[in-house]
């Protein structure tokens, strides 16, 4: 962790609505330590070379899900991105692929804010407990099947990361899927059939082209493309169990 | 301007005023909610608390534990009869985010599992891993949307509070993506807006912290109370500040010296012993382990070199495994951050600001003296964290006050109406003219991080670890000065879209307004406790003049007015505090002294 004042070249894409007719570059030169966040550059472009750029931040640790850009065309956090691995070229931000730009680096999370609601994100329990009767017992085994989902942090790298959202906005895409099977895979939870309607439709499970550049940019390791492969095969079963079971399958 | 007409408004939605929202749609569903966030309700600063929430579990474990172990690590400035409620409470608290879905972690039998924390007792943190606030924000923020009478305004930033007749109406909001205001009309306000740990520049805070809900209350005449006690958590990463939980040595982690040497045994907190033992050494209270580290460093003993001044916290002897499970955020903090592995390495660490034990003054149905205002969580003063905090109280504060402040704000709502909408409307355009001021301001020449750099500099040298009447005097200088120039402040950015330029020119002001509060009742407070430690001939705690709350009142440009308010003691005099050997004794003599009072 060298403390020598270093000089790199940030371009940032720039977009403001309201005087530009389409998105251009603009080029910032950073001083820079080797233990600064691609974050801290931009924060540093903020206080003192131009307090117009703009863009989403709070935790700095790589848990609040604000900070996500495409740094050198790849969906990442930059609060756990740093500069040293960028000198002595340049790097390149803008904002998250597939997403529409609202400002700069900030996009359009509406999208991504309705699929969360719309996929009932919460326990239905199998069987109601009264709070006087405690908790629901649950092994560190059957925590295990969901946990991994679970820390989803809505960061949106996912979405800038699957060429199906890409190419269809519709499609329910990986991390709002991956929230699904979390639900789904809790010991607590009997709402697998009331989602699955979502699930199995065409734009859930099997929307996805198994292409897995999701999983791959995950900065918490929750491996949607995991999640998702695990429903198809869930669904395919249901699909042919629906012709042998009287009342179809979901039971 | 539009008006959005609610029965119950919440400003702020993380913990807090996520668990308040829910309150309110289970009291009664007819009631229309308004949640207020400037940020989308995961990003709230709940999110980043890692270590745990307590709450009464085990056994061997008793409510009367967790209230002294609470009453004593606040040294006795907490609110006791408000400490019974919550220790009361937090168990089943506890139980409903585990039947919301919390993630919590288990035991083989499928029950909860609990660790250490420091200053605790018996074992009672509850935790789903070390993201244990990063689990209940999710958890909540998502139960949330399965209540179809709370409506979300994500990404609004509130500027005012609208207060007509002597009572709050509502509030005014900034619709970021647009940059167009409206009112929020309500017959109840709940403040859930954090803390303001961005006072400072060291701290483990997210840029969000920034106090709003306290400088909104403040400026209607609502007073701060406790502002001076500002909590240093012992280990934070350096020059981020970013946490390493306390769960780091509830799990058995060591702090070292540059010899290697645990040093807290010199502090009164000793001896060492092999294993973790509560309320020993590294499991002491976060005020004494953070003056421990200032007294090392005064010594020579800290670890100098291109961290800074550190001391070393050894998890090494943990194992990959078991810090992998236990506690895989820190991992990857220090792998990612520092290039340290932490099964192998020592991880640097020094102490950091981390949390306001102060707040909006409340009472323990955390209901403000103005009508029809609440508050909870971090911007409040409910009073159950006194002069200290003890970690993994503030998770649990969060619902188990939210619980009532939406009880109480729902309760409120329904007996009341809105009395002059017309006044009101008129109230919130000259809001809005305050508020655009701001940004047009034609000869403004000051900057924005200037004095954001300036604040949190003279914050961090007067209202330290340790501090001296003259420091904490230049600061109030510095702060009063600060004050004058954020009037000149100039804002570059005119657009009306993601104007972030103008929020953080807002925000600057929040900041301001409640760094007075803190430096202001600090100088004025002539004894040291908990988190207010001097070195100016004031070492000592004085029961006789300051067993009181600070109460901070707005005076406008000028500085703020300081009074004092009662502690409420039920069934705890103020004794000696003391940890390690010392506190088992100290236990001993209380106990005996009762049994011979008795």
């Amino acid at each position: 962790m060298a403390d020598t004042e270093k000089i790199i070249e940030i371009e940032v894409l720039r977009y403001r609505p309201e005087q530009d007719k389409e998105p251009v570059w603009q080029t910032y030169k950073v001083p820079f330590t080797d233990d600064m966040s691609v974050l801290q550059g931009v924060q540093y472009i903020k206080d003192y070379l131009d307090e117009t750029v703009s863009f989403r931040w709070s935790c700095r640790m790589a848990i609040c899900g604000s900070c996500g850009m495409m740094i050198d065309d790849k969906p990442k956090l930059s609060c756990k991105t740093f500069l040293r691995d960028y000198y002595p070229g340049k790097l390149r931000v803008e904002a998250l692929k597939h997403l529409p730009i609202e400002r700069d680096l900030i996009v359009d999370a509406t999208d991504f804010m309705k699929k969360l609601e719309s996929i009932k994100p919460y326990i239905i329990p199998k069987e109601e407990r009264t709070l006087a009767q405690g908790e629901y017992l649950q092994t560190p085994q059957q925590r295990d099947m969901y946990e991994q989902f679970s820390s989803c942090i809505n960061c949106m790298l996912c979405y800038a990361a699957c060429p199906q959202y890409g190419l269809n906005p519709k499609f329910t895409g990986p991390g709002i899927l991956a929230l699904m099977h979390r639900y789904n895979a809790d010991s607590r939870d009997g709402g697998q059939a009331e989602r699955n309607e979502l699930g199995y439709a065409d734009e859930g499970y099997w929307g996805c082209t198994a292409v897995g550049y999701c999983s791959e940019v995950c900065p918490k390791g929750v491996d949607p493309a995991n999640a998702i492969n695990q429903n198809k095969m869930n669904s395919a079963i249901n699909y042919f169990t629906r012709f042998i079971t009287p009342g179809g399958a979901d039971k | 301007m539009e008006v959005y007409k609610a029965d119950v408004a919440i400003i702020g939605a993380g913990g807090g005023g996520l668990r308040a929202a829910i309150a309110v749609a289970e009291a009664d569903p007819t009631l229309k909610i308004a949640l207020i966030s400037k940020v989308y309700p995961m990003r709230s600063h709940t999110v980043a608390a890692e270590g745990g929430a307590a709450a009464v579990t085990r056994p061997d474990d008793t409510l009367d534990h967790h209230f002294n172990d609470t009453v004593g690590g606040g040294d006795w400035l907490c609110e006791q009869d408000v400490v019974e409620y919550f220790v009361a409470h937090a168990h089943e608290e506890m139980v409903q985010m585990e039947h919301w879905g919390c993630p919590w972690s288990r035991k083989e039998d499928g029950h909860a599992n609990v660790r250490a924390f420091g200053g605790m007792k018996i074992e009672r943190t509850w935790f789903a891993a070390d993201k244990t606030g990063f689990h209940m924000l999710h958890t909540l923020f998502q139960t949330s949307i399965k209540y179809p009478s709370i409506k979300r305004f994500d990404e609004h930033f509130c500027v005012d509070l609208v207060v007509e007749d002597g009572r709050v109406q509502g509030a005014v909001v900034i619709e970021i993506a647009t940059g167009e205001f409206r009112l929020i009309q309500a017959k109840s306000v709940i403040i859930a807006t954090g803390g303001a740990g961005r006072v400072f520049r060291e701290n483990t805070n997210g840029g969000i912290v920034t106090g709003d809900g306290m400088a909104l209350a403040y400026r209607h005449g609502v007073p701060l109370r406790d502002m001076e006690f500002v909590q240093y958590h012992p280990t934070c990463m350096p020059r981020t500040g970013l946490l390493f939980t306390e769960a780091c040595r509830g799990e058995g982690g060591l702090l070292l010296n540059k010899d290697g040497y645990r040093y807290l045994q010199d502090y009164g907190l000793g001896p060492p012993e092999d294993k973790p033992r509560n309320k020993f050494m590294e499991l002491g209270p976060r005020d004494r382990l953070s003056q421990a580290f200032w007294h090392e460093q005064q010594k020579g003993r800290t670890i100098e070199g291109k961290f800074g001044s550190v001391v070393n916290l050894d998890l090494r002897h943990l194992g990959e495994a078991y810090l992998r499970e236990r506690l895989p955020q820190i991992y990857e903090l220090a792998e990612e951050f520092m290039g340290i592995d932490p099964a192998h390495e020592c991880i640097p660490v020094l102490p950091g600001v981390h949390y306001t034990m102060g707040g909006i003054l409340a009472d323990g149905k955390t209901a403000s003296g103005l009508p029809g205002l609440y508050s909870v969580g971090e911007c409040s003063s409910v009073g159950i964290h006194g002069a200290n905090r003890l970690g993994s109280n503030s998770l649990t504060e969060l619902i188990v006050f939210g619980k009532v402040a939406g009880d109480e704000a729902a309760k409120f709502a329904k007996a009341t109406s809105i009395s002059n909408p017309g006044a009101i409307e008129k109230q919130a355009d000259a809001i809005q003219a305050r508020a655009l001021g701001i940004v047009n301001k034609a000869d403004g020449t000051e900057r924005i991080a200037v004095l954001r750099t300036e604040m949190a500099k003279s914050m961090e040298s007067g209202c330290g670890i340790y501090r001296m009447g003259t420091t904490m005097q230049d600061t109030c200088n510095k702060i009063d000065e600060l004050r004058q120039r954020y009037k000149k402040l100039r804002v570059d950015d005119k657009s009306k879209v993601y104007n972030t330029d103008w929020l953080l020119a807002i925000e600057l002001g929040y900041l301001l307004d409640v760094a007075q509060t803190m430096v202001y009742s600090a100088i004025n407070r002539k004894e040291s406790r908990g988190s207010h430690q001097r070195l100016d001939g004031f070492e000592q705690r004085d029961d006789a003049n300051f067993l009181k709350h600070s109460l901070a009142y707005y005076n406008g440009d000028g500085a703020p007015r300081i009074e004092y308010g009662e502690v409420k003691i039920t069934k705890s005099k103020p004794g000696t505090r003391a940890y390690g050997a010392a506190g088992v004794k100290a236990d001993e003599d209380r106990k005996k002294q009762g049994a011979a009072n008795g």
